[in-house]
């Protein structure tokens, strides 16, 4: 039976905005033990790391850049999905007053900030998936604007960088990307690449592929080897936290392939920053878990 | 670790280098796009008329700005009905967006550090030289710890270009910051985007 779930994401989001997940936390304290002492990258990673304990003690957003919301509601069969939309929209502007969001949609053609993060039926971002049984499952990401400009597509064979039609030339797109990012996006970051696809989906699945766990590796064998690698490679650029210069420039890497077109051959990056805020929201009955 | 009380000095200025970590205390600004547009258009290249309230806006900024620095930050404030404003998250934004505007207003208003994230190019590199000043690098996303440095709210001018946007004036203690650009022409950010560039040459070589 479908419930009013406003309070509960309302809680969604706090969680999302001032509680980064563990396992991110955990990447975090892993580079900076392997960072000189003294160094302005061990420096970072300290602030980083004092910052996430003080926004989760004080219930306060991680970073100001509380981004675009992304979610990914997948329901049981019966749920009304113009009432979710409508609940989560009711709780976002609640969050936004309750400041853990900051006013983030602003009209592209008339430059106004809509002051409660509404703005048309696009934002936040919304996507639904019916699912069999009976758990109602919904997924948070916050997605922020330094991070997003630094994203790339690109297009099969690029000539400038040598990249072929293969995952070869896919490993040097990637690459080129993350030297391009350099500090910009918050450094160090987690990529999602997507490989195929039109340029719609591509760049989707490329944010979709960042809902998944860190360390978890794709099952396909070729791209978990691909996915270590580029982790790898990108950390010998020595650009480092901030772009402070430092031994992890990426936590982490997670590529999905995709079908595309004969004509077209297209690689999404989305660069994710450090402050990856990502939860989860999980109803079955009477039982409610966060994670 | 140096500690510094702004306004700033221009011997302390040219004290500076690349990769000094600094505490920074006292009045500073917020500004970013809108701001630097804003300032630009209204009261350096003058393309815009400038109404009432801009002009109190561009008396006062101009005792604010001098010999202090200007922080490029959007920030989360609280107490927005009551007006009485506190920073809640407040890191650092991307500077770059401000490169075609930031060496102009920092010379116009004697700026002496520029705050963000991410670093910035030449000219603004230039204008340091010129000024003097620096850029100060924040950690990009450290935002309820930065704000926990924000002592005070002392005021806001622009408040109509939204909360983000506004130009809010601070009193901070101990920011933490690091140089990566000062006012001898070196930039950190030259120095790892060419050597990340080698590396990256090298990569592409290799057989996959
Ligand atoms: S890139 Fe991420 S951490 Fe950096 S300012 Fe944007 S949202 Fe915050």
């Amino acid at each position: 039976m479908q419930i009013d779930i406003t309070e509960q994401m309302l809680e969604l989001i706090r969680l999302t905005s001032t509680n980064l997940p563990p396992d991110v936390e955990e990447k975090i304290l892993e580079a900076r033990e392997r960072e000189t002492e003294g160094s302005a990258a061990k420096g970072a990673f300290d602030t980083i790391l004092k910052n996430v304990a003080l926004s989760r003690k004080q219930s306060t957003p991680i970073c100001q850049d509380t981004g675009t919301p992304i979610f990914y509601v997948y329901y049981p069969e019966g749920w009304s999905t113009i009432k979710l939309r409508a609940q989560i929209r009711n709780a976002m502007v609640e969050a936004t007053k309750k400041n853990y969001m900051r006013p983030n949609a602003v009209d592209a053609v008339y430059d106004k900030n809509s002051g409660n993060n509404l703005g048309g039926d696009d934002f936040p971002s919304i996507h639904f998936e019916e699912v069999e049984g009976s758990t109602l499952t919904i997924e948070l990401m916050l997605k922020g604007g330094g991070c997003e400009n630094v994203g790339a597509q690109y297009s099969l064979p690029d000539s400038r960088l040598g990249a072929g039609r293969d995952l070869a030339g896919v490993r040097k797109v990637v690459l080129d990307a993350v030297q391009k990012a350099q500090g910009q996006g918050c450094a160090p970051g987690i990529l999602g690449v997507a490989i195929g696809g039109d340029r719609g989906t591509s760049y989707a699945k490329s944010k979709e592929v960042l809902y998944d766990k860190l360390g978890t590796r794709n099952a396909d064998e070729k791209l978990a080897a691909l996915e270590e690698r580029l982790t790898d490679e990108a950390n010998t650029l020595g650009i480092g936290p901030m772009g402070f210069g430092g031994k992890t420039t990426v936590i982490d890497t997670k590529i999905v392939g995709l079908h595309r077109l004969p004509a077209s051959f297209y690689v999404s990056v989305s660069y994710m920053c450090w402050a990856y805020r990502r939860r989860k929201l999980v109803i079955d009955g009477n039982s409610i878990t966060y994670s | 670790m140096k500690k510094l009380t702004l306004p700033i000095s221009d011997e302390t200025i040219k004290d500076l280098h690349v990769g000094d970590p600094v505490l920074l205390s006292g009045v500073m600004v917020t500004g970013r796009d809108a701001a630097h547009k804003w300032m630009i258009e209204t009261f350096i290249k003058k393309t815009k008329p400038a109404s009432a309230e801009d002009l109190v806006a561009y008396e006062d900024l101009k005792k604010l700005l001098n010999g202090s620095v200007i922080y490029h930050c959007g920030p989360v404030v609280s107490g927005l009905e009551t007006k009485e404003y506190k920073f809640v998250a407040a890191g650092p934004t991307t500077s770059i967006r401000e490169e075609p505007y930031q060496a102009d207003v920092m010379q116009h208003f004697n700026i002496k550090g520029v705050i963000g994230k991410g670093g910035m190019g030449k000219k603004t590199l230039e204008g340091c030289q010129k000024t003097p000043g620096v850029y100060f690098h924040a950690i990009g996303g450290a935002a309820s710890f930065i704000a926990q440095s924000v002592t005070k709210v002392l005021g806001v001018y622009k408040y109509d270009f939204g909360v983000p946007e506004a130009l809010w004036v601070i009193e901070v203690k101990d920011f933490p910051v690091v140089v990566t650009m000062d006012s001898h022409g070196q930039s950190q950010h030259e120095v790892i985007e060419n050597n990340s560039r080698k590396v990256l040459d090298e990569l592409l070589a290799k057989p996959f």
